[in-house]
């Protein structure tokens, strides 16, 4: 149900900044919205991500509903080694997707 | 001469009345420019919000107020000793304030994020970074919306 898009270089020359981009599916209902009989559509954001670079966290982020749906978001890490990024998405409803991409730095 | 007094007085007490209705105003649902500067005040504290150093991209004119790309970049070395610890992005008549709080460290290498926001209103939009000093730096940017966001029922 929840993709998600992760764009992370494959090499890097050590001490390289490398872009991250990220793209995850999901509506992230703000809970202001009503249905058409005028109740209130409850909250369904997330809240939260982070990347991890090899155990280590690099990136963090606090969401809130003014975050357009399918949350984008890019930043930029330092490679440092070669190893596993691991992206994780977490909100309202249990909502929990991890991704995670490899970068080797030569 | 006299009935022609009564009209102007009749007018002038129209406009007076007129001014008065328009001072009342309905409260607002959503974040006001208080609402947003206590929600500043949250993070920041006692401390000084410089300007400066921040660099806000967000288009002046938004057509689509339900995905409007915004950037934000500080500059900073971003060593151990001197780097952006958090950036901050609030909004001025969203039906919240805050947008977003973006946490980086010395290995992000710059300070330099970017995503995609709600705007439910033409507005200001402000981002504040908390540098590794305790220091706080911000900028700000105006956009004007043409659809707004967060006011249409599903």
């Amino acid at each position: 149900m929840a993709n998600a898009l992760i764009n992370v270089p494959k090499t890097a020359k050590r001490g390289e900044i490398v872009e991250i981009k990220t793209l995850v599916s999901h509506p992230m209902e703000t809970g202001y919205r009503r249905t058409q009989d005028g109740a209130p559509i409850p909250r369904d954001i997330i809240r939260t991500f982070v990347c991890t670079y090899n155990g280590v966290e690099v990136f963090r982020a606090d969401l809130h509903p003014a975050i357009a749906a399918n949350p984008f978001i890019v930043f930029t890490t330092v490679a440092t080694e070669s190893g596993t990024l691991e992206f994780h998405w977490s909100g309202d409803k249990g909502f929990s997707v991890k991704e995670s991409a490899t970068i080797t730095v030569p | 001469m006299n009935g022609r007094a009564s009209r102007r007085e009749f007018l002038l007490t129209a406009a007076a009345g007129l001014g008065l209705a328009s001072l009342i105003t309905v409260k607002p649902a959503h974040a006001t420019p208080a609402s947003m500067q206590e929600a500043i005040g949250k993070i920041v504290g006692a401390a000084r919000v410089n300007a400066g150093r921040v660099k806000l991209d967000l288009p002046p004119l938004s057509e689509n107020g339900h995905a409007v790309p915004l950037g934000v970049s500080v500059e900073s070395p971003m060593t151990a000793a001197d780097h952006v610890q958090a950036i901050h992005v609030f909004t001025e008549k969203n039906p919240q304030p805050d947008v977003a709080t973006f946490h980086l460290g010395p290995r992000a290498g710059r300070a330099s994020v970017a995503t995609r926001i709600r705007l439910a209103d033409t507005q200001t939009v402000v981002a504040i970074a908390q540098l590794s000093d305790g220091s706080f730096w911000s900028a700000k940017a105006d956009v004007v919306v043409t659809l707004a966001a967060c006011l249409e029922d599903a």
